[in-house]
C-alpha cells in the first residue's frame, strides 16, 4: 500500500512537470499550428541558467529560478522572430523542419558552452522531505513545490486566457488567424506573447525537472520533451486542461509501469497507451473533433 | 432580381424531345430511389423524408434557397455522409452501409461545389485516377512493367483523351490541374467523374461562377454527354436558365424537406415555391 | 534530340535520376580504383547508400503519400536486427557473402514491411499532426522491443529471448544482445551492394509513382475526399505507400547493419528518423534526385567539416534553418529568384 502512494506521489510529480512542459507545447500548438520541437531543448538552456547562477555565482536559488525564466523567455521571443516569424506562411513541413535545427543548435551550443559532462545539479528547493505514516510514506520537497507549482501554473494561465485581454486575444488567434485580425489584434504580437510564455514554462520546467533527478547535460530536455508532447497529445493538443490532466496521466503511467511492469520497457508502455488513447479518441482526451466540411 | 430576368429567358437549349433518347422508357427501373431519406446532425434534422425517383436517363434538377440542404442530400447519396433514416437504392441494390468509394464503383459520380481536383497532378492524370478502377493491373505489374501495364496505360491514355475532348480539353493534357483557370477546372472535374463510368452523374453547383456564354456552353454539353453515355445526371444549381432549360424533372428542397416535384413550367408556377425563393407576396415588394 | 524533346517530363526526369546515380557511382569507383579518396570517406559510403534509400523511401511517405512520418527509423532498425540474424545464422551454410548480404536484404525488407503491416494498420487511421506523433511512437516502441531481445545461434538452431540475457547455448554465437544490439557480425556490406540497393529503391518507387497505384497515392494526398468520389480505397493506397517504404527502409538497414560489427538499437531512434526527414525536406518533396543528393550531401558535411570539429554541428544546424528560411519565405525566395534565373515553366513542356 505504501509503495502504491510513493509511486503515486512521484508519478504526480514526475506528471506535473510533464504537464507544465506540456502546456507550453499545447499553447504553442494551439496558436502557431506548430509543433515546437526545440521546446525541449529550451528546458534545458532553463536548467544550465540556474545551474549557472547558484554555482558560478553564488546567488541564491529563487533568483537563478527568476533568472531562467528572464532568459528563457527572451529565448523564446527571439527563437520565434528570427526562426519562425518569416516561415508564417509556409507549409507546417518547413517550420517542423526549422524547429528541428533550432533544436540542433541549442542542444549544440549548449555542448559548446558547458561540454557534454554530466553536471550536478543541487536542488533549488533542498533536499528535504516530509515523512508520514511513521515514515512510511517519504515525500521530497521537491515533489511537493513541483505539484504545488504545477497547480499554480494552471490556474493562473485558465484565468489569463479567460479574463485578460491578451489572452482572449490568443483564443481568437487559435480560432482563426484572419478573424482575429480583421477584429484589430496583433497576431504577430499574439503569438509572440504565447512563446514567452511557453518558454518561461519551460524555464520552470528545467529547473524543477532538474531538482529531482539532479544531473544536467545537453540533452536533458529532449526525451522529456518529446515524452510532454505525446502528453499534449494524449490530452488533446491545443486545451490548457488536456495539457495537465495528459502531462499527470503520463507521469502516473511511467512510474507505475517502472515499479510494476517492467522498466526495461517502460518506453514502449508509456507510447503503447498513447497510441491507444489517439487510437480510440483521435483528437485525444479533452480535444475537439473537427470534420472535415466537404 | 438577377435570378427572376433569367427565369424569364430560359430558352438557350431547347429540352430534348423524348424521341431523342429511345432509351428513356419510364417502364424501366430507375436508375435511383431514395425512400424516407433523412440525416440528423447532433439533434438538428438537415435533411428529412426525401423520397425521390429519378429515371435512367433523365437530366433532374435539385434546387433551393442556400442552406437547403442540397449539398447534404449529394453527400448522402454518395455516403459521405451516412443517413439516419431511408433507404437509397441504385439501380435496384440497396447502398446501405457502402462507403463513398464503393458507392462510386456501384455507379454514382460527383463533383464537388467548392472544386476538388487533384491540384498538384496533370489534367491527364486527373482523369486517369478517374480510370482508376477500370485498370485493372496489380501494383506489381505496374512495378516491374510487365505487358499488361503498357497495353493499360496506353489504353488509359488514349481513353483520356478521348473524355477531354468532350470539352475540347485536349490541349491542356499536360497542364497541371491546380493551374487551371476557374470554368476549366469545373469541367476537368465533370470529366474526371465521367472516367469513372458513372450510371448516375452528380453535379454539385457546375455553373457557379461562370459567364453567360460559359454557362450556355455547359448546358449544351450537359445534354451532349447524357445522350452520349445515356446516363442520368442530377444538379444542383442556382443559375435558373440551367436548370429550367435543361432539367426535365426538378425538385425543391427547403428547410431539409421537398417543398416541390415537377417539370420546370409547374415549377416555375408552383406558390410554395414562389414563396420559398421570394418571400410571401406582401412582404416581397422588392421586385 | 526531338524524341527527347517528346518524351513526358516524368520520363526525363527518371532517365536523369538514374543518371545521376550510375555517374556517381562510376566516379566514385575510379577514384577509389586509384586510391584518392580518404578512408573515412570510404567508411562512410555504405552509410550514405543506406541513407540514400531512407530518404527515397521516407520520399514515398511524405512526398507522394503525403503522410508525416516520424518513425521511419524504426523499420530501419527491424531490418538491420533480422538481417543480421539471417546473415550470421547462415554464415555456415551460403559460402558467397554477396549472396548471404542479398539473403540478409530480402529478409530485413520482408520483417520490415510486416511491421509495417502492423504498424500502418492502427496508425493510418490517423491523419496529419497525429499521425506524425504516432509514428514517432511507434519508432520509439520498436527500438524499446529490439534493446530487450536477446538473440544467438548454434549448432540446435537460433535461439531467440525477451528480457532473458540468458540463451542456453552450446558453443553458439551470440547475434544480439539487448541494449548493446547486434554483436560479433561479420562485416559483409559492400559499397556496390549499395549501390544495386539504391537502384532497385529508385525503380520500385519510381515505376510505383508512374503507374496505376502511384496516381491513387498520389490522388489521396491531394484530395482525400475526391480520391474516394472516384472509387480510391483510401486506406489501401496510404497503407500501401507506408509498407513498400517500410520494406525498403528494412533492406536499408539489413545493409547498415552489416557494414558495422555491432550496431544499438538505440541508434535508430526517433533522432535518426528526423535525420532523415530533412534529408526528404531539404531535397524537395517528391523530387527523388533532390533526396539523393540531400542524404549524399549532408551525410559528408559533418565529416568534411572535421577540421572545426567542435563547431560542426552547430554550424549544420545554422545552416538547416538557413536553408529552410531561405527556401520557404517569400521574400527570401524572391531575392533569390532575382539572383538565379528562373527555370521553365510547366506549363511549356509539350
Amino acid at each position: 500500500m505504501m509503495t502504491f502512494l510513493t509511486n503515486l506521489v512521484s508519478g504526480i510529480s514526475l506528471g506535473s512537470v510533464y504537464a507544465i512542459i506540456a502546456l507550453g507545447y499545447t499553447m504553442v500548438y494551439g496558436i502557431a499550428k506548430m509543433l515546437n520541437f526545440a521546446h525541449g531543448d529550451v528546458i534545458m538552456v532553463g536548467a544550465y541558467i540556474s545551474f549557472c547562477t547558484t554555482s558560478y555565482l553564488a546567488l541564491p536559488a529563487w533568483v537563478s529560478v527568476i533568472f531562467a525564466i528572464v532568459v528563457c523567455t527572451a529565448l523564446g521571443v527571439v527563437i520565434e522572430g528570427l526562426a519562425y516569424k518569416p516561415l508564417r506562411q509556409a507549409g507546417s513541413l518547413a517550420v517542423l523542419i526549422t524547429a528541428i535545427g533550432v533544436s540542433y543548435f541549442l542542444q549544440n551550443a549548449a555542448q559548446l558552452i558547458w561540454t557534454s559532462n554530466t553536471k550536478v545539479f543541487t536542488s533549488v528547493v533542498g533536499s528535504g522531505s516530509i515523512k508520514l505514516f511513521n515514515g512510511q510514506l517519504t515525500i521530497t520537497v521537491a515533489a511537493l513545490v513541483t505539484v504545488a507549482a504545477c497547480i499554480i501554473i494552471m490556474v493562473a494561465l485558465t484565468l489569463f486566457t479567460t479574463t485578460t485581454k491578451m489572452g482572449k486575444a490568443m483564443r481568437a488567434c487559435s480560432e482563426d488567424k484572419g478573424a482575429a485580425q480583421l477584429m484589430g489584434i496583433n497576431v504577430n504580437r499574439t503569438i509572440s506573447m504565447t512563446f514567452a510564455i511557453g518558454s518561461a514554462l519551460a524555464a520552470i520546467a528545467g529547473v524543477l525537472l532538474c531538482s529531482s533527478y539532479n544531473t544536467l547535460i545537453p540533452t536533458t530536455g529532449a526525451m522529456p520533451g518529446i515524452k510532454a508532447f505525446t502528453a499534449a497529445v494524449f490530452g488533446g493538443i491545443g486545451s490548457i486542461p488536456g495539457a495537465l490532466l495528459g502531462g499527470i496521466l503520463l507521469g502516473i503511467i511511467e512510474v507505475f509501469t517502472n515499479s510494476y511492469l517492467s522498466s526495461e520497457l517502460s518506453l514502449a508502455i508509456v507510447f503503447g497507451v498513447l497510441i491507444v488513447v489517439l487510437l480510440v479518441r483521435p483528437s485525444g482526451l479533452l480535444g475537439k473533433y473537427v470534420p472535415e466540411k466537404v | 432580381m438577377a435570378e427572376k430576368k433569367q427565369f424569364e429567358k430560359g430558352k438557350m437549349v431547347p429540352v430534348p424531345s423524348v424521341s431523342i433518347i429511345p432509351e428513356r422508357d419510364l417502364d424501366k427501373t430507375p436508375i435511383l430511389e431514395c425512400s424516407h431519406l433523412g440525416i440528423d446532425f447532433g439533434g438538428l434534422t438537415a435533411v428529412n423524408e426525401f423520397n425521390i425517383t429519378v429515371g435512367r436517363t433523365e437530366i433532374a434538377g435539385l434546387i433551393g434557397p442556400n442552406g437547403a440542404g442540397k449539398t447534404t442530400v449529394f453527400n448522402l447519396l454518395t455516403k459521405v455522409y451516412q443517413p439516419t433514416r431511408g433507404t437509397i437504392l441504385l439501380d435496384g441494390l440497396d447502398t446501405h452501409g457502402k462507403t463513398p468509394a464503393q458507392i462510386n464503383r456501384m455507379g454514382i459520380a460527383r463533383t464537388f461545389q467548392n472544386i476538388r481536383l487533384f491540384n498538384n497532378l496533370s489534367v491527364e492524370d486527373n482523369v486517369k485516377i478517374g480510370l482508376h478502377n477500370q485498370e485493372k493491373y496489380s501494383m506489381f505489374s505496374g512495378i516491374l512493367r510487365l505487358p499488361k501495364y503498357w497495353r493499360q496505360e496506353k489504353a488509359a491514355h488514349e481513353r483520356a483523351l478521348e473524355l477531354l475532348s468532350i470539352f475540347n480539353m485536349e490541349d491542356l493534357a499536360d497542364h497541371q490541374a491546380g493551374s487551371l483557370p476557374y470554368g476549366a477546372q469545373r469541367r476537368l472535374e465533370i470529366v474526371r467523374a465521367l472516367a469513372t463510368n458513372p450510371s448516375l452523374l452528380l453535379l454539385d453547383e457546375p455553373a457557379a461562377g461562370m459567364n453567360p456564354s460559359e454557362t450556355a456552353e455547359l448546358m449544351e454539353n450537359i445534354v451532349k454527354i447524357r445522350d452520349t453515355f445515356q446516363i442520368a445526371i442530377m444538379l444542383i444549381e442556382h443559375d435558373m436558365s440551367l436548370v429550367m432549360g435543361i432539367c426535365e424533372g426538378i425538385c425543391v428542397l427547403n428547410f431539409g424537406q421537398i417543398i416541390a416535384k415537377g417539370t420546370a413550367e409547374e415549377i416555375q408556377s408552383n406558390p410554395t415555391v414562389i414563396e420559398a425563393y421570394l418571400g410571401k407576396q406582401q412582404e416581397g415588394g422588392t421586385d | 534530340m526531338s524524341k527527347l524533346k517528346n518524351m513526358k517530363q516524368t520520363t526525363k526526369t527518371s532517365i536523369f535520376t538514374y543518371a545521376l546515380v550510375i555517374a556517381a557511382y562510376l566516379v566514385i569507383q575510379a577514384l577509389l580504383g586509384r586510391g584518392m579518396l580518404s578512408r573515412s570517406t570510404q567508411g562512410q559510403l555504405v552509410p550514405i547508400c543506406c541513407y540514400i534509400v531512407m530518404a527515397l523511401s521516407l520520399n514515398l511517405v511524405v512526398g507522394v503519400s503525403g503522410e508525416l512520418s516520424l518513425g521511419h527509423a524504426g523499420f530501419m532498425s527491424v531490418g538491420a536486427f533480422s538481417g543480421a540474424v539471417a546473415a550470421v545464422s547462415l554464415e555456415g551454410m551460403v559460402g558467397s557473402p554477396a549472396l548471404r548480404l542479398a539473403i540478409a536484404m530480402v529478409a530485413g525488407a520482408a520483417l520490415a514491411a510486416v511491421a509495417g503491416v502492423i504498424v500502418g494498420v492502427p496508425a493510418l487511421r490517423l491523419q496529419g499532426d497525429y499521425l506524425a506523433i504516432v509514428t514517432l511512437a511507434f519508432g520509439q516502441i520498436i527500438v524499446n522491443i529490439l534493446q530487450c531481445v536477446y538473440a544467438g545461434v548454434d549448432g540446435g538452431g537460433l535461439h531467440f529471448n525477451f528480457l532473458d540475457p540468458e540463451l542456453h547455448m552450446t558453443n553458439g554465437t551470440p547475434i544480439i544482445s539487448g541494449p548493446k544490439g547486434t554483436v560479433s557480425v561479420t562485416k559483409i556490406s559492400s559499397f556496390t551492394a549499395g549501390f544495386v540497393l539504391v537502384l532497385i529503391s529508385l525503380f520500385v518507387i519510381l515505376n510505383l509513382v508512374n503507374s496505376r497505384s502511384g496516381r491513387a497515392i498520389m490522388a489521396v494526398r491531394d484530395n482525400r475526399i475526391a480520391a474516394e468520389s472516384v472509387g480510391i480505397n483510401v486506406t489501401k493506397y496510404r497503407l500501401m505507400a507506408f509498407v513498400t517504404a517500410a520494406a525498403l527502409a528494412g533492406a536499408a538497414g539489413a545493409l547498415y547493419g552489416l557494414n558495422y560489427s555491432s550496431v544499438a538499437p538505440v541508434k535508430f531512434d526517433y533522432n535518426q528518423s528526423i535525420l532523415v526527414l530533412v534529408f526528404v525536406v531539404l531535397g524537395g518533396l517528391g523530387n527523388m534526385w533532390g533526396s539523393i543528393i540531400a542524404a549524399a550531401f549532408l551525410t559528408i558535411l559533418p565529416e568534411a567539416m572535421r577540421g572545426f570539429e567542435d563547431y560542426r554541428m552547430l554550424v549544420y544546424a545554422i545552416v538547416l534553418i538557413l536553408v529552410m528560411l531561405a527556401t520557404n519565405n517569400d521574400n527570401l525566395k524572391a531575392l533569390l529568384g532575382r539572383l538565379i534565373p528562373r527555370r521553365k515553366g510547366a506549363a511549356d513542356n509539350g
